[in-house]
């Protein structure tokens, strides 16, 4: 048996999901979080059944990819547990009116309970269940208050039978149940809703959105640099250094074995950023230079996604983005790109066309820096000097800009307009939040630590038997004249399509002038994607567009690093 | 009460009020904006515009719903004017 819970953007689906099956999902204060859909099982009796987390969609008539998704799986569901938001109950129940029109058993879970009350809306749920002819359980998934009651009414789905109406007829069915079952009283405004107000307005917006975003980044810098010169720095050098020493002796300072492990020990010390050994560097990066701040950064996030942040910002974005043949809400899938670019390019499932997908996958791609490389850039480049730090950022910024209009202009068609829900702002809870950060950082430990050490491994295997050589004598003419890289560079710029990370930190024992490495991390950030943000492209824009994609990034890149070369 | 004068969203002041008339789109529009509720009959109200030709945010039934500034330009309402019918 198979059954799926779906419902509008929004309206805890994810939460349901979770206190259903147990597994964990990423769920958020803004529509559209789930742009794909997830199985769980649950004990339903006797039997375990399978659980789907559809995307949320408003109507069965779908217009974004997130939508068709959810069409989709609904042909395939035996029951549909129908997930409405209480305290918008005429809108919600459009979509449920479509859903009980097909012959699929539905039950209506009543979710955000809670919220009605101090919204003053007052709903008779047996009159609901007897309008709709089928089962309504009130829930608060967020608590877990009523998923019991959800859980015992599945068996009993039933199917009304409705017959097929047109849209009109729909919202005059709508507007007889509302006037039966729901009455709304008069109530005071909350801090929140105030907040709500103000934001909306442009210059309370603005003023808002300026404090949000620099005090999440000194928010993430304060909380990364702390961890790293107060915890794990200090972790490396008094403690695994002595160990890596002893090691290095006993495996008697040299030959292949070592080097693998440890690297290079250059004056008896061990240098964790030049050594490239998987014990050395192959550690030393994920734990003590990245995660310090793929924690930070995913706390705040997640704090702003729950606070009901985010599509406010799209709203505020949207006259910047349109120039780039964006509309505002592209804004949500960046601001995942700056932990990682490949839920970004999934999340750009919310946007409605091929064009708009194309333009946000391709400068996200090139022009948006995970959190790995920037950890790496404020590490290496930061030490040079701050002000190179802003150059790079700066460059990227520009590219974005300025590739963006250019590709609003070439490529064909148009983009269409913003039209979001704003979610209202809620008080983030501190243990979705925590819950969310860990799965975030469980990710990166389990799918990016395997993938620096197996880096790290084979450098020291393409090094050893001359590969990068080869490489970077054929390719030296572009590296050394035009960007002005030493040609061992090009190793680095190799070892970038595996992890940029890594790849940035090869180029720390190359001893570079500063302008070699602000160049050096420009042209890595946007020169070609990760293997992982490369898989999800090819998926997600097709082969040819990814070639397009690619094409488009390898010459910006160039181009860039070029210009770069002449005029800093 | 309504007044009889039909304008655009984009015409009427922020916090007020009006009847959707008429939705001046293709059918792909009128269905989106159907979906979010937003139907002739329904009354809306403009919560805030952004200058620049941006996005105008309005309140229907509980939710609030930020519209693109030429989609706005093709919902026709016509305005309620303050203090009544609140």
């Amino acid at each position: 048996m198979k059954i799926l819970l779906m419902g509008n953007p929004n309206v805890g689906k994810s939460v349901v999901f979770s206190r259903l099956t147990g597994v964990r999902v990423i769920a958020s204060n803004y529509p559209g979080t789930t742009v794909s859909y997830t199985r769980g099982l649950m004990k339903l009796g006797e039997e375990r059944v399978e659980v789907i987390d559809v995307p949320g969609t408003y109507t069965l008539e779908p217009t974004t990819k997130a939508e068709e998704v959810a069409l989709q799986m609904l042909g395939t569901g035996d029951i549909v547990i129908n997930v409405v938001n209480a305290t918008n109950l005429e809108r919600n129940l459009y979509l449920t009116l479509q859903l009980l029109e097909r012959n699929t058993p539905v039950v209506v879970a009543l979710n955000m309970w809670d919220d009605t009350e101090h919204r003053g809306i007052h709903i008779d749920l047996d009159k609901l269940r007897e309008l709709l002819g089928v089962l309504v359980i009130p829930t608060v998934a967020t608590t877990g208050q009523g998923i019991k009651d959800l859980v015992e009414s599945i068996p009993k789905a039933t199917t009304p039978e409705a017959p097929p109406r047109s849209r009109d007829e729909r919202w005059a069915v709508i507007g007889n149940i509302i006037d039966q079952v729901q009455y709304i009283t008069h109530r005071h405004h909350t801090w929140l809703e105030r907040m709500e107000d103000a934001s909306a307005k442009p210059a309370g917006g603005i003023i808002l959105a300026i404090a949000v975003l620099g005090g999440s980044f000194l928010a993430v810098r304060f909380i990364g640099e702390s961890l790293i010169s107060y915890g794990l720095d200090p972790l490396f050098d008094k403690l695994w250094a002595p160990v890596i020493l002893r090691l290095s002796s006993f495996l008697g300072g040299s030959g292949l074995l070592h080097n693998i492990l440890i690297g290079k020990i250059i004056g008896g010390e061990v240098n964790f950023i030049e050594s490239f050994g998987l014990l050395t560097t192959g550690l030393y990066v994920p734990f003590a230079i990245v995660l310090p701040y793929i924690i930070p950064f995913y706390l705040v996030l997640g704090l702003l996604e729950d606070a009901g942040y985010l599509p406010r910002l799209a709203v505020l974005m949207d006259t910047i983005m349109h120039r780039t043949g964006l509309h505002g809400y592209a804004i949500i899938p960046t601001l995942l790109g700056l932990g990682c670019n490949v839920p970004a390019i999934l999340a750009t499932r919310i946007l409605e066309s091929k064009r708009e997908r194309f333009i946000a996958a391709t400068l996200i791609s090139i022009a948006i820096p995970c959190a790995a490389l920037q950890a790496m850039i404020f590490g290496l480049v930061g030490e040079r000097g701050w002000q190179y730090v802003v150059i790079v950022y700066g460059i990227l910024f520009a590219v974005w800009i300025i590739l963006g209009v250019i590709l609003n202009h070439t490529i064909k068609g148009f983009s269409p307009e913003l039209l979001i829900e704003i979610p209202p702002y809620r008080l983030p809870s501190g243990r979705a939040v925590l819950q969310k950060l860990w799965m975030r950082v469980y990710g990166f430990l389990v799918g990016a630590i395997p993938i620096i050490l197996g880096a790290v491994a084979v450098i020291n295997i393409l090094y050893a038997v001359g590969i990068f050589n080869a490489v970077a004598n054929f390719t030296a003419p572009v590296v050394t004249d035009f960007l002005g890289l030493p040609k061992e560079a090009v190793s680095a710029l190799v070892v970038g399509f595996l992890r940029k990370d890594v790849a940035l930190g090869m180029l720390a024992p190359l001893a570079l002038t500063t302008k070699q490495l602000t160049i050096g991390s420009v042209v890595l950030a946007m020169f070609f994607p990760c293997i992982a943000t490369f898989v999800v492209l090819v998926r997600e824009l097709g082969f040819i567009n990814m070639l397009k994609s690619a094409g488009i990034m390898i010459a910006t890149a160039l181009l860039v690093g070029g210009i770069l070369n002449l005029t800093l | 009460m309504p007044n009889g004068k039909q304008v655009t969203l984009r015409q009427i002041r922020d916090g007020q009020s009006g009847i959707v008339i008429q939705i001046q789109g293709g059918h792909g529009l009128i269905s989106r904006l159907n979906a979010l509720g937003i139907r002739p009959g329904q009354r809306i109200t403009k919560v805030s515009s952004t200058p620049m030709r941006g996005p105008v945010t309005v309140k229907v039934g509980n939710a609030q719903v930020a519209i693109g500034f030429g989609m706005a330009n093709k919902i026709i309402v016509e305005p309620i004017e303050a203090g009544d019918g609140k």
